[in-house]
């Protein structure tokens, strides 16, 4: 029962919880969802650009990513990273990769499927005349996109893309099954270590409902905040 | 790229003494699916009925709908999958905490608990989405006809917006079957499990996740077919 729940166990590893645990899911989950909307983005611009081959590369990364589990994905990539990395190194071994950025290159390449749906259905929302008339005025492709329609797809998209990365925050704790330390790896190895699991995981559940609950809110008012009357 | 490939593997006993590595993966396959199919029925079941609270006209139900949905939509699968396993056991009253722990296949029972009560807070949401996308003359005509609030849905309501919403309940029930991944936290033995273990046993690294990889895209594509023919079953005749 909870009669003998420790609070002590909490507060006195809250340092460790905090700066060595959540910074880490912190930093991957800012810089994977920055990584990822701008890949994703690529992806749903390739997919649409109407030219030979292109769209079903693009398509075929997105399906194959969006059907496979984030778990596998974080074991395929923590043994393929060091092989990519002497590739594109061409150094004579598997280059030494450290956690922090196998699991980074994981996040950004599995989220940026997910990401690039969004950014698709966003450029697609976008009238195929405004694309015409940009044309019209003797504007490239990359003009019309960089100055017309992408400013529009993400003022449009940014509460989806904000609900997306709040999945990523929640997404990134499972590279527990690395036993890096992030959030979720610190609370279990003190739980571990002082045999408190009780307490451990259920301070971490509550820590993570209250951010991204609070960021669901926040998400949702600017949603309110930024719709264009039409 | 010096890795020794070695295709042959899947054909070599593994050393569990139980078959080859083939036979490993397969069986890691079952219980993948058979955790999908049995964490399902609870979400579809609990899903549907905090869906259909949320759009009832009781302040109370749709309290309670929010609620759950925000809970379990808020905190990620693998920290419910902890607080299932390991602080459940423990906060029970004791006889059914040991009980519990002693649970022959406890992973299994656990994950199917978990996920179905993870993802029934998806598929809660699609239903309400699909019931609010209704016109509101349905539910007006039913209750003009004299139906209960409890007939309307079961008669009017639930059929159709089951119909609209099953593009979206076919994404989450894949999404459920790739989420029996996380299981492998708490042992259970499922497919990417499997993987994991032939990699460690034999050190053929890439060859058992392409393996894996290619299995759960051929899943995938099943159940995209699957889904796709019971959509043409069920679809009304006209309707579209």
């Amino acid at each position: 029962m909870l009669a003998n729940f420790d609070f002590s166990v909490i507060t006195n590893s809250l340092p460790y919880l905090f700066f060595e645990g959540m910074r880490f899911t912190l930093t991957l989950t800012a810089l994977a969802a920055v990584g990822g909307i701008v890949l994703g983005t690529f992806i749903a611009m390739m997919r649409l650009s109407g030219l030979p081959v292109i769209p079903l590369v693009a398509k075929g990364y997105v399906n194959l990513f969006r059907s496979l589990p984030l778990v596998l994905v974080i074991f395929w990539f923590y043994f393929l990273v060091p092989y990519l990395g002497q590739w594109v190194t061409g150094a004579d071994r598997p280059m030494t990769v450290g956690a922090f950025t196998s699991s980074l290159v994981t996040f950004t390449l599995f989220e940026a499927a997910y990401f690039s749906e969004i950014m698709r259905a966003g450029i697609q929302s976008i009238p195929k005349g405004q694309a015409a008339a940009a044309s019209a005025l003797g504007m490239t492709y990359w003009t019309s996109m960089r100055t017309v329609i992408l400013p529009q797809v993400f003022r449009n998209m940014t509460p989806i893309l904000l609900t997306q990365t709040i999945v990523l925050f929640q997404d990134t704790s499972l590279v527990y099954v690395l036993s890096i330390t992030d959030f979720l790896g610190a609370a279990s190895k003190i739980a571990q270590r002082d045999g408190r699991l009780v307490e451990m995981y259920l301070f971490a559940a509550v820590v993570y409902f209250a951010v991204c609950f609070a960021a669901s809110l926040a998400v949702r008012h600017l949603q309110k905040k930024i719709a264009i009357i039409r | 790229m010096n890795y020794n490939w070695n295709w042959g593997i899947f054909f070599e006993a593994s050393p569990e003494g139980t078959g080859t590595y083939a036979d490993m993966l397969l069986s890691g396959l079952a219980w993948t699916i058979v955790t999908a199919l049995c964490s399902w029925v609870i979400a579809f079941l609990l899903g549907s009925l905090v869906g259909v609270m949320r759009t009832l006209p009781n302040r109370a139900a749709n309290a309670v709908g929010t609620a759950y949905v925000e809970l379990f939509r808020n905190i990620p699968l693998l920290v419910q999958m902890f607080l299932w396993y390991f602080v459940l056991p423990e906060v029970l009253p004791e006889q059914w905490g040991s009980w519990l722990k002693q649970l022959p296949n406890a992973p299994f029972y656990t994950a199917v608990l978990c996920l179905g009560f993870f993802t029934a807070s998806r598929v809660a949401e699609q239903v309400r989405a699909g019931i609010q996308s209704l016109p509101r003359g349905q539910k007006m005509a039913g209750t003009a006809l004299g139906l209960t609030v409890g007939q309307t849905y079961r008669y009017v309501l639930l059929p159709n917006a089951y119909r609209i919403i099953l593009p979206p309940l076919t994404s989450e029930f894949l999404n459920n079957l790739k989420n029996t991944s996380v299981a492998l936290t708490i042992g259970l033995l499922e497919l990417t499990a499997r993987a994991r273990a032939m990699q460690e046993f034999s050190f053929q690294v890439f060859e058992a996740f392409t393996a894996a990889t290619i299995l759960y895209v051929l899943i995938n594509v099943g159940v995209i077919f699957i889904s796709s023919w019971i959509e043409r079953r069920v679809a009304v005749p006209g309707s579209r």
